[in-house]
């Protein structure tokens, strides 16, 4: 792959005090492209992101190699972090019920990303927040702008959200289950329009979630997480041709609409999983 | 916008009723305080000595003859004409020695509860920031200290540093003997009056004398804003909000001061304003201690000589003043939160 944004190997991640690493030695590269991160919950893929961003004060992060474009994850200090968070590399998170200030307006917080890392007036942090607004397919968006977030839908606060981590221009946005909390009627229009912003500005894209179908319509590349490992990497549209036990089983426990009414089968897990190194 | 406006005002009205209720109940507390207490009121008055024949006179005049429920009217009749009777021990109206009495407490619980947030606000956001390390052990060490120090040991330790051994601070009472009486009473706040006199000497001497009684109690309610504030900052620093500000790229500074600060402020007006509602319940040792003329004294001092009058305007007050601290904190939950409006 020429010009990797993220180049990650061997990367773990222990959390003080817990008896096992949340994420075991996990490599991938990220270029331009979408790649998904799929796993039941507690596999270790949110923690993935946010040990990308250094924002795990409490865990213990090593890797052989973590470098974001001229950034080298491990050993840059949190002043340079500083200027590569919300810059360069920012993070979709997953409830905008609770990942907004409830206490200021919406849109005084998505100019805040603009303000922290470019130096301008008030007046010129708003109005560029109201273009992205807009380019979220906000209408109305002076008056989106003054409302506060209990005022707002939950696909409308996710738009906001994604406007704030977009404003920038950032290379890399990672997106943890970021249409998880929302209804399924919002859910795709807000996959799309984080889609098709992500496609025209070139951005790298990380996304995590549990649904495979998500992932699958919504990404170039998959990475299957089990344990804290990644024990299969496979092409989005490739998905079916999964070899590894737990992915096939992901797969096959899946309902599906005009499906048989038999039981779903359940996961069966093997140990032996965890000692594979996976890629 | 009319609904608004109408919604407003039914919550005007509201609050307006709900203020009402409580202070009749409160009127019918005080009263049954007078009338419960295990003394004899008349008996106060005219003395151990007095004649059958006079102690009737007075127990007639005081409306004891009467039924309760006459008595309860005209005591209403009285309070709303604030006629709060007599007090015993200094022979002038109730109202006139309160309004001497509650200005000094108001003073240096206003100056306590300064000192108290002042230093328990900071401190307890930092106990949060460094939790578990050495700077959140050392500031629990010290509001461990303060909560835990009899405040009349302290004020007695203080005098004897800050007065007697370093002579930083004046001593006991509200300013230097020298200085009494040469100031016009206008307020009875004497930081206040000695400013509109002019004499700044005088308001130096004033100064000089509440920094320490003010500071010790302002340490010891610092003490537990610190330990609140600590906790409701917790609280707010596991909230997702405040991994969307570090992802923008915020320090861990501006995070806490521009984000979770503004979260913990609705709390952080209910915890102030009870400890100041229990200041001005009188600092009754702190008040000993440094000789202040103040309000707690004023209640302790006719509760045990048993001046009724006294002591019901005084619950009253202390009434009084708690429900005007819920009201100013309702009012800045509304500013402070948008969701309340």
């Amino acid at each position: 792959m020429q010009n990797p944004i993220l180049e990650v190997r061997d990367l773990s991640v222990h959390y003080r005090g817990a008896p096992a690493p949340a994420v075991n030695k996990v490599s991938f590269t990220l270029g331009r492209e979408r790649l998904g991160i799929v796993g039941e919950s507690g596999s270790g893929k949110s923690t993935v992101g946010r040990a990308l961003m250094r924002l795990l004060p409490t865990a213990d992060i090593t890797a052989s190699r973590a470098r974001f474009e001229d950034v080298d994850l491990l050993t840059a200090s949190e002043r340079e972090m500083l200027k590569v968070r919300g810059a360069r590399m920012s993070m979709i998170l997953q409830d905008p019920k609770f990942s907004l200030n409830p206490i200021r307006r919406c849109g005084d917080q998505v100019a805040e990303a603009y303000r922290t890392h470019v130096k301008c007036s008030r007046a010129v942090a708003r109005a560029q927040a109201i273009a992205m607004l807009e380019a979220v397919q906000i209408r109305d968006a002076d008056r989106v702008y003054a409302l506060y977030p209990h005022e707002v839908s939950g696909g409308m606060g996710q738009r906001i959200m994604i406007a704030m981590m977009l404003l920038t221009n950032p290379d890399l946005v990672i997106a943890d289950e970021p249409t998880s909390a929302l209804d399924v009627t919002v859910r795709l229009q807000v996959l799309k329009i984080l889609d098709d912003l992500v496609a025209e500005r070139g951005i790298g894209l990380i996304m995590i979630s549990h649904d495979l179908n998500l992932v699958r319509n919504f990404c170039d590349r998959v990475l299957i997480m089990y344990a804290g490992r990644v024990v299969e990497t496979l092409k989005a549209d490739e998905l079916d041709l999964a070899q590894h036990p737990y992915t096939r089983g992901l797969i096959a426990a899946q309902p599906r609409i005009g499906g048989s009414r038999a039981p779903l089968p359940v996961l069966e897990r093997d140990p032996a999983w965890l000692k594979e190194t996976g890629l | 916008m009319a609904p608004i406006h109408r919604r407003q005002f039914g919550r005007f009205v509201e609050q307006a009723g709900s203020i009402f209720i409580t202070l009749f109940g409160l009127l019918i507390l005080t009263f049954v305080i007078g009338r419960i207490m295990p003394n004899d009121p008349v008996r106060a008055i005219v003395g151990e000595d007095a004649t059958r024949e006079v102690y009737e006179n007075v127990y007639r005049q005081l409306g004891f003859d009467r039924p309760v429920w006459e008595q309860f009217l005209l005591y209403l009749r009285d309070v709303v004409q604030f006629d709060f009777g007599t007090a015993i021990r200094t022979g002038q109206p109730v109202l006139t020695d309160i309004l001497h009495v509650l200005p000094a407490t108001i003073e240096l619980a206003t100056f306590a509860i300064l000192v108290g947030a002042g230093l328990g606000i900071p401190l307890g956001v930092a106990a949060a920031i460094k939790k578990d390390r050495w700077q959140d052990q050392l500031i629990r060490v010290f509001s461990l200290m303060g909560h835990s120090m009899p405040i009349f040991w302290t004020g007695m330790i203080g005098l004897l540093i800050f007065y007697a051994g370093l002579g930083w601070v004046g001593g006991s009472g509200r300013m230097s003997q020298f200085y009494i009486g040469l100031v016009p009473e206008r307020t009875n706040f004497l930081l206040i009056d000695s400013a509109l006199a002019g004499a700044w000497e005088v308001f130096w001497s004033a100064l000089n004398h509440i920094v320490l009684p003010a500071s010790l109690l302002g340490y010891s309610s610092a003490a537990y804003i610190t330990r609140m504030t600590r906790s409701f900052m917790l609280d707010q620093i596991n909230q997702e909000y405040v991994t969307t500000a570090r992802v923008k790229g915020l320090s861990a500074n501006q995070t806490v001061w521009r984000h979770a600060f503004g979260n913990i402020r609705v709390q952080l007006v209910t915890i102030v304003a009870l400890a100041y509602g229990s200041l001005l319940e009188g600092a009754v040792l702190i008040e000993t201690v440094f000789a202040w003329p103040g309000f707690g004294q004023y209640l302790t001092s006719n509760l045990l000589i048993g001046d009724m009058n006294a002591v019901m305007t005084c619950v009253l007050i202390v009434g009084v003043i708690f429900i005007a601290l819920n009201l100013i904190s309702d009012l800045l939950y509304r500013i402070f939160d948008p969701r309340t409006r």
